[in-house]
């Protein structure tokens, strides 16, 4: 049993009245890729704002890589080798998409109090940033602002900053959501070349790419993992039909 | 120090806190629904003391005075809304603060043109000229007529706010306001309703104030920062925040003015002591405002969002 | 060419305007003198001394999206340490630089910790709120002139080097404070920190889960700032010869805000424009009356409504669409 590089104990979390999430166990094994699935309002953003550090959990801990980091701040979490995108899409739409990477990758490249020397200059930034674009094919889009690109092609540009700092471990919340068709497929391809190079905690609505790309899949319905298993022991689990009932399988 | 000092500057801070909360609960109520800031708010209160004074010495009653302040106020204000300030709803919080000081200036200076530069004082009404006495001391009845208004206004805005329907929208509308205006609710108008309230009672504030405090053009200048100062440490849109900020930032900014010099001149024997009491006590508020915020960033008693 | 952070053309627009706006300020003593004398020349000094006041607050302002309402605190301090230090007999001009940018970095380090952690209308509020604080306490000032401000005994004394006990050592000073402020801002805008400042102000969140703390840049930022606003205050303090509470007052925050989206927000040269047309409006509408803040008021107003790119903003789009044209 390889060990698992990101640990979640009796995470929990309320607003009000609203347990948005119930005390939830969770283990993610290195390079696995790791779904997570569960009905709208399920609570499955707020499961990745808490690991990240966005919001801080009523109990509970986290463990990356062997230590415990529930209190660290957003930053230094990112620094240890935990990145994410976000569902709705936060690139910074003033920057072109090279800048865009650059900025990922200086984050992760010592300090930033440079006053003097141009970061665009800086060879180093912008070959890995270069890389990175290349690696999820939109390189040809690399001078172009952010603001003016695709959906797609920002969704895109999303997970190539999430990339190019090389992380341990890869919070994708939905990254494939507002796209169409063949803009999933590609999407869902350039993720399986990721495969087994990332660990990654993949939330998704689009059950041919949960399918397609999970080694484990978890269910999380009402703040709550009901099931956790492989792609097939979830597709028979009775459980997870029952908290399905009425909604399909069918992908958008 | 003697108790009766205590009690009187303990009133005197409760006056001054009271003043601030009236100017205080319109800032605030505006700002939980539209998320605007209004710097201009300061204009209302000055334009209320200029038309109370100006009518309380053409007719002699205090009264009628009011009732020209808040009315006039209340005009002034919503035509201000309706023309001007409705452009900027969707602007910056920056565009927002400058459109304001442009109006600031501009009613400064009308007031000036009208008025003239210098100071004008108002004497309070007949009946509230003596004092009157509580528990053997004796306290200005005016300055008592004063705290009396405001805590009547408070408990009016309390009742508005939580036992009728306009209350009741604007509490949901400082919690979500999309979701109320697709209720079919007209948010404008609500807005300007609460707005043109808010404008009221800063009118009335720079009535009230006006025995007090000189009536002159810019009154409202540094007395807006200070409201500002009690919308921060109470929570910004929070009316009960107001009402408790505005209490407590004047009793401290009352208490600390008179009681700061003598401390420190009981610690030192130096002339300077006295300067530096001064100069604390007129810091003492932003201070305290700062602690406030280092341990609490959102407020003392902050919207639930 | 190294010396600049990106790439211009020497034919550009931009270019060309700036080094003209360059040859513009070295020669108006000279002009001044023929035309009518030492007016021009402090109206020219006012100029310069609010477009560097303006141009530090832009960098928090325009590019890091911090708006700071209290930015003219640092004026007061920079020209009250020229007052107090002169008052006391201490005329040498490094003592009173050194000790007016230390002054305003721990200033600027202090208020800065309490208020960048907040953001949106709360910091706009809390700066104010800062700036009123130093207002006050200057005015309680008894000693040091109160109210009524603090005359300054001697100018600074940068002898040998150079001296500014004339209006003309003075303004060229000013002008070359300036020209490397405005080239500083420049270089840092396209730097690593520049990066993390403009990306901040796009999306806070985004650049923490990117591994920025963003609250040290920022406080640096803001400290630079209000470094550059205390040399400002220095060069008003002796350009007025006078230190006044009325310098810190939050109008005149407004003052520099009006000019920086009047000039251009987030362009290196807006603020400089900003400055001039601002001043010289004012300085033209006094002339006219007594009353000039009621033309004022609704112009700033005006401004706010219309002025999306600014000056220089609207000069530099114009540019690029020619540029696209070709």
């Amino acid at each position: 049993m390889t060990a698992a590089i990101l640990s979640i104990r009796g995470l929990a979390k309320r607003f009000g009245a609203n347990v948005v999430s119930g005390n939830i166990d969770l283990d993610l094994v290195t390079n696995e890729v790791h779904a997570v699935i569960g009905p709208n309002g399920a609570g499955k953003t707020t499961l990745i704002n808490q690991v990240i550090g966005e919001l801080t959990p009523d109990a509970g801990t986290i463990y990356f890589d062997g230590r415990d980091i529930t209190a660290l701040p957003v930053y230094q979490r990112s620094l240890l080798g935990l990145s994410r995108s976000y569902q709705i899409t936060s690139v910074f739409p003033g920057f072109t998409a090279l800048e865009n990477v650059s900025i990922a990758a200086q984050g992760h490249d010592g300090h930033s109090f440079g006053v003097w020397h141009p970061a665009a200059r800086e060879e180093t930034l912008t070959a890995a940033s270069l890389a990175s674009l290349q690696q999820v094919g939109l390189a040809e889009k690399a001078y172009c602002l952010a603001s003016e690109l695709a959906h797609g092609e920002r969704r895109q540009l999303e997970l190539a900053m999430a990339l190019v700092s090389k992380s341990k471990v890869l919070l994708l919340d939905e990254p494939m959501a507002g796209m169409g068709r063949r803009e999933s497929e590609s999407m869902v391809q350039l993720l399986s070349m990721l495969k087994g190079q990332y660990t990654m905690l993949l939330i998704e609505h689009d059950m041919d790419a949960v399918f397609a790309l999970a080694d484990r899949i978890s269910v999380l319905v009402y703040g709550k993992i009901i099931a956790t298993g492989s792609p097939s022991e979830i597709r028979n689990s009775p459980e997870v039909r029952k908290a399905y009932l009425g909604e399909s399988y069918a992908s958008a | 120090m003697t108790w009766s000092l205590f009690f009187v500057q303990a009133l005197n801070g409760l006056q001054y806190g009271v003043l601030l909360f009236l100017l205080a609960a319109g800032l605030t109520l505006v700002f939980g629904i539209m998320n605007f800031v209004n710097l201009a708010h300061g204009s209302f209160y000055m334009l209320g003391a200029y038309l109370g004074a100006a009518v309380y010495s053409a007719s002699g009653s205090f009264v009628l005075a009011g009732v020209a302040a808040v009315t006039g106020a209340l005009v002034i204000g919503v035509a201000i809304e309706r023309t001007t300030l409705i452009a900027f709803y969707a602007r910056d919080h920056l565009y927002q603060v400058l459109a304001t000081v442009g109006l600031i200036l501009f009613f400064n200076e009308i007031a000036r043109i009208l008025w003239g530069s210098s100071a004008i004082y108002m004497r309070a009404p007949q009946a509230f000229t003596g004092a009157i006495s509580l528990m053997g001391i004796l306290y200005p009845s005016y300055r008592f007529l004063v705290i009396a208004v405001g805590l009547a206004v408070a408990v009016g805005l309390y009742v508005l706010i939580h036992h009728t329907r306009i209350g009741m929208l604007t509490r949901a509308g400082a919690t979500n306001l999309r979701l109320v205006s697709v209720l079919g609710i007209n948010i404008r108008l609500l807005n300007t309703a609460l707005f043109g309230l808010g404008a009221a009672l800063a009118g009335l504030a720079g009535l009230m104030a006006a025995p007090i405090l000189a009536v002159q053009p810019g009154m409202g200048d540094n007395i807006i920062v200070t409201v500002l100062l009690v919308i921060v440490v109470g929570g910004i849109g929070s009316i009960r925040g107001a009402f408790f900020g505005a209490l407590i930032v004047g009793l401290v900014d009352t208490i600390g003015r008179v009681y700061l010099p003598i401390l420190l001149s009981h610690l030192t024997e130096r002339d300077s002591a006295d300067a530096a009491g001064s100069a604390l006590a007129s810091m003492l508020i932003y201070l305290f405002m700062a602690v406030v915020l280092a341990v609490r960033p959102q407020g003392l008693f902050p919207m639930p969002r | 060419m190294l010396l600049f952070p990106e790439s211009i053309s020497p034919r550009s627009p931009r270019f060309i305007a700036v080094a003209a706006l360059l040859v513009v300020l070295a020669i108006v003593p000279p002009i001044a003198a023929n035309a009518g004398g030492p007016f021009y020349v402090t109206l020219a000094l006012r100029i310069l001394v609010f477009a560097l006041a303006a141009a530090s607050l832009n960098l928090l302002l325009g590019y890091a999206g911090l708006v700071s309402f209290g930015h003219a605190l640092y004026l007061g301090i920079g020209a009250y340490v020229v007052a107090i230090l002169s008052f006391h007999g201490v005329t040498n001009g490094w003592l009173h630089l050194g000790v007016a940018l230390a002054l305003s970095a721990i200033i600027a380090f202090l208020t800065g910790l309490v208020c960048l952690r907040t953001s949106g209308i709360a910091f706009i509020m809390i700066t104010l709120a800062f700036a009123q604080m130093f207002f006050f306490l200057a005015t309680s000032l008894k000693y040091y002139g109160g109210d009524d401000g603090l005359a300054v005994a001697r100018r600074s004394d940068f002898e040998p080097l150079f001296s500014i006990q004339s209006n003309t050592g003075l303004y060229y000073v000013t002008v070359v404070v300036l020209v490397a402020t405005l080239y500083l801002s420049w270089r840092l805008v396209h730097s690593r920190l520049g990066r993390v400042l403009r990306g901040a102000s796009s999306n806070v969140r985004r650049m923490e889960a990117l591994g920025f703390p963003v609250l040290r840049y920022r406080l640096a930022a803001y400290v630079m700032a209000g470094c550059v606003c205390g040399f400002a205050g220095l060069l008003l303090g002796n350009l007025a010869r006078f230190a006044s509470p009325a310098y810190m007052a939050w109008t005149v925050s407004g003052d520099l805000i009006v000019m920086i989206i009047l000039g251009g927000v987030a362009t290196i040269v807006g603020p400089l424009i900003g400055a001039i047309v601002y001043v010289i409006l004012e300085t033209i509408i006094a002339a006219y009356t007594q009353h000039w803040m009621v033309v004022l008021g609704p112009i700033i107003l005006l401004v706010a409504l219309f002025a999306k790119r600014g000056i220089y903003g609207s000069f530099l789009a114009w540019e690029r669409r020619i540029d696209f044209a070709r």
